[in-house]
């Protein structure tokens, strides 16, 4: 068995009910699903991963998306439908480092994202059940991710590749784990747990082509078919958690696929499924939907500015449908995160095309992955200045600029503009002028050189770039 | 408590009392651990105006139908007899964390239970102590009633819109407000009816950094606030049955936070009233349209509620 070259050793996807957790003995369907988990528990403590990344299609955001950061976080639940089940004491860790470098890679890629660690902040029922089921007593921190109300395809997609990114650079292994239904249609009432069964012939037949489907270890087909499956059927959120899921793991479909429950709760279908990356299975499967790296915003018909088409529904009865036209296209731009350079520190992105100019970032001389700064910082933790060398650091930065522009498709050959920022121009900027008559000299841009107080890290120079995109000359 | 008389009990006034965290985060309130400087003024002084309004009741109990307690099977009701937590909203944590300290008036929460399954509903008492109570109720109920000083017996707000359609979702809020206006008259209270609804519900998917800043405030699209103000005229004009044949259309188009159903439970409760509602105020907040509304039987030759 050859693993494709993923940090996720295992991707999971386990029901949000808690049933299996407060009351498995109930029916001989929850008591499956108990079992589904217990093997699936089995599954990680043999993968022995770093983290869990998981996504809870039961925790709803409306801005953006939220990111569990607490580390020591300890509460009493109680679900909000199912409270004479009991309450659900718990007490977990998150990797607050990876969820900030998540919310990180998130804002880059062009998402509202945030960290949330309030003391007493609710984790959902989702996440508390699949967390006391597969992980309680094994140290095994979590990163959660919420659901946004109004993130659709590329939103998610965007998001999972922002968790992949910052797992990539963090080192660590991880299992990443769907939390959520399959179908999600309760029943209007509470049916006594041995009469339970997935509430309608359609959700269970669909959900068991689903199934078929991750048996096969085709996960990224269930994620394409994902929207043909809200049509059919009354999906938990969209399946939203598939597309987080799929993404996060590669994108592909080789995986050895292992359906370990299947079984109704409350009229709800839920599965526990197992997915092991395995390059010998299913192979060379269609999928073909947008794969997207950067998120533009969604075509968000209902915004009155930029041009947008305003969807304005009429008061008068009888009110005829809000009508509506599709927006103008984004301009020809494209935001651009290099893996090779320093992590931004703010929501930026490395780069932005548009037209045929591509417009950088302020690049200081960090080292991508470690944050160290070559020449040495320009000062200590405690703010005290220490001794550096501007040409090591001018250097540095001039590297940076040069794998941005590569990342880009361009090259430092094609530099047209540059502003350059140093905290101290009267010991610099002799230093700064001779490597970069070095380095940039011979490609002759327009220069600009400014002296100012301070730059957000300990570092004594920046550039500010213009270039032209596209290949190299 | 005014002395209860069972059978006599009555439902006193209704309010639709939206329930955005961010205007108790502007009001600092000692139990909020957050702080702000300012903002969403117009909706707060509607609240004030809303108590001024209320002060001429004696009022024994609040009753509050909040959408930020979803269930989706049936309806749940409060039960227990005290409840005392940390309510830390999930959307706007860094607002709200709002230290709560609550009894229940256990009794009418029962009969609520009560009634409701003798009408046919789906109802379930929640009587686990360890309970959270949801931030759409401690908003509402703090925002009408900052003492704290009455009992409360809150709702849950059904999936039913979710899992047929808008008109069935109505009806049966209707069947639940009317349970619930026997269950206060059986009981002996005089009940404040809280319907903890905002009007259009689309927001905003971005927050200013200073969250109370007003310059970036405002209603999300013109659609929805065209339609707020349709629905508030019709409030204003008495003209409920209408509003409520509307109501599917207005969920739909303009987002409507209405489809959790607390505006129609309430309207339900006090037997769809035909006199004009008195506008305390309107105001957005994240781009969501929200209306402080009072309904006052007593102004209205008692009103058939």
């Amino acid at each position: 068995m050859s693993p494709p070259d993923n940090a996720v050793q295992l991707a999971l996807i386990v029901p949000r009910m808690p049933h299996p957790l407060l009351c498995p003995d109930a029916s001989p369907a929850y008591a499956a699903l108990a079992a589904g988990y217990a093997a699936a528990r089995a599954r990680i403590i043999a993968a022995k991963p770093d983290v869990l990344l998981i996504y809870s299609s039961g925790w709803a955001s409306v801005i953006g998306h939220q990111i569990q950061a607490n580390p020591d976080a300890k509460w009493t639940h109680v679900d909000p439908e199912f409270h004479e089940l009991g309450a659900m004491p718990y007490h977990v860790h998150m990797d607050a480092e990876l969820g900030a470098a998540w919310r990180d890679a998130a804002l880059v890629r062009g998402l509202q994202a945030r960290t949330v660690s309030y003391q007493g902040f609710p984790f959902d029922t989702g996440s508390i059940v699949a967390l006391k089921l597969l992980t309680e007593g094994l140290d095994i921190p979590a990163s959660i991710v919420s659901s946004n109300m109004y993130a659709d395809r590329a939103e998610t997609v965007v998001l999972g590749k922002a968790a992949g990114e910052a797992l990539a650079a963090s080192g660590k292994r991880a299992v990443a784990i769907a939390v959520t239904n399959l179908s999600h249609w309760l029943h209007p009432r509470p049916v006594p747990p041995a009469e339970d069964r997935v509430s309608s012939r359609q959700d269970d037949e669909w959900n068991r082509k689903l199934l078929e489907l991750l048996g096969q270890g085709r996960l990224e087909d269930v994620s394409q078919l994902a929207r043909t499956f809200t049509h059919q059927a009354h999906a938990d959120n969209k399946l939203k958690a598939i597309w987080w899921l799929a993404t996060v793991a590669g994108a592909h479909n080789r995986y050895q696929g292992d359906v370990l429950a299947y079984g109704p709760v409350q009229g709800a279908g839920c599965a526990v499924v197992a997915l092991t990356p395995d390059d010998t299975t299913a192979a060379n499967l269609e999928f073909d939907e947008d794969d997207v790296e950067v998120f533009h915003g969604d075509r968000n018909v209902l915004a009155t500015s930029t041009g947008d088409t305003v969807a304005t529904p009429s008061p008068r009865p009888p009110a005829s449908p809000p009508s509506s036209v599709a927006p103008a296209p984004q301009q020809d731009r494209v935001d651009v995160a290099a893996d090779q350079a320093p992590r931004p520190v703010g929501a930026y992105p490395h780069a932005r095309r548009v037209g045929e100019l591509l417009y950088l970032s302020g690049v200081g001389p960090r080292q991508a992955g470690t944050d160290a700064i070559p020449g040495g910082p320009i000062r200590d933790g405690d703010g005290q200045p220490l001794d550096y060398d501007i040409r090591a650091q001018t250097r540095a930065v001039i590297e940076n600029v040069r794998k941005i522009l590569e990342a880009s498709g361009s090259s430092l050959d094609r530099v047209l503009d540059v502003t350059s920022f140093l905290v101290d121009m009267d010991r610099d900027f002799a230093g700064y002028n001779e490597v970069y008559a070095e380095l940039l000299g011979p490609v002759g841009p327009t220069r600009t050189t400014l002296a100012i107080r301070a730059l957000p890290t300990p570092i004594a120079v920046e550039l500010k770039v213009i270039a032209a995109a596209g290949p190299a000359r | 408590m005014s002395s209860t008389k069972p059978g006599q009990g009555r439902i006193v006034a209704g309010a639709l009392a939206p329930h955005p965290p961010h205007l108790v985060y502007a009001e600092n309130p000692p139990q909020n651990e957050p702080t702000a400087e300012c903002g969403w003024e117009v909706l707060r002084w509607g609240y004030e105006r809303l108590r001024k309004s209320l002060e001429e009741h004696e009022i024994d109990v609040i009753i509050v139908h909040s959408p930020h307690w979803r269930t989706e099977q049936g309806n749940h009701v409060l039960a227990a007899p005290h409840f005392k937590s940390l309510s830390v909203d999930p959307i706007f944590p860094n607002l709200f964390r709002f230290h709560y300290d609550l009894r229940c008036d256990v009794e009418l929460a029962e009969a609520i239970v009560a009634e409701g399954a003798a009408a046919g509903l789906s109802m379930k008492a929640m009587r686990n102590p360890r309970f959270r109570v949801d931030y759409g109720t401690i908003t509402s109920c703090h925002l009408a009633r900052p003492a704290w000083d009455l009992p409360i017996v809150a709702i849950s707000s059904n999936r039913t819109y979710w899992r047929f359609n808008n008109d069935v979702g109505d009806a049966e809020m209707l069947d639940l407000g009317a349970a619930t206006r026997r269950a206060v008259e059986k009981t002996g209270r005089k009940a404040l009816l809280l319907a903890s609804n905002s009007l259009s519900h689309r927001h905003f998917t971005a927050e200013p950094e200073t969250p109370e800043d007003m310059s970036q405030e405002r209603v999300y699209h013109h659609g929805q606030y065209m339609w707020d103000m349709h629905m508030i005229n019709l409030m204003k004009t008495g003209q409920v049955r209408r509003l409520l044949a509307e109501m599917p259309d207005f969920i739909e188009h303009a987002t409507s936070e209405c489809k959790e159903g607390s505006l129609t439970w309430m309207l339900g409760a006090l037997g769809l009233p035909e006199y004009p509602a008195e506008v305390h105020a309107y105001g957005t907040v994240i781009g969501t349209g929200n209306a402080v509304v009072e309904w006052n039987p007593s102004r209205h030759g008692g009103g058939p509620a």
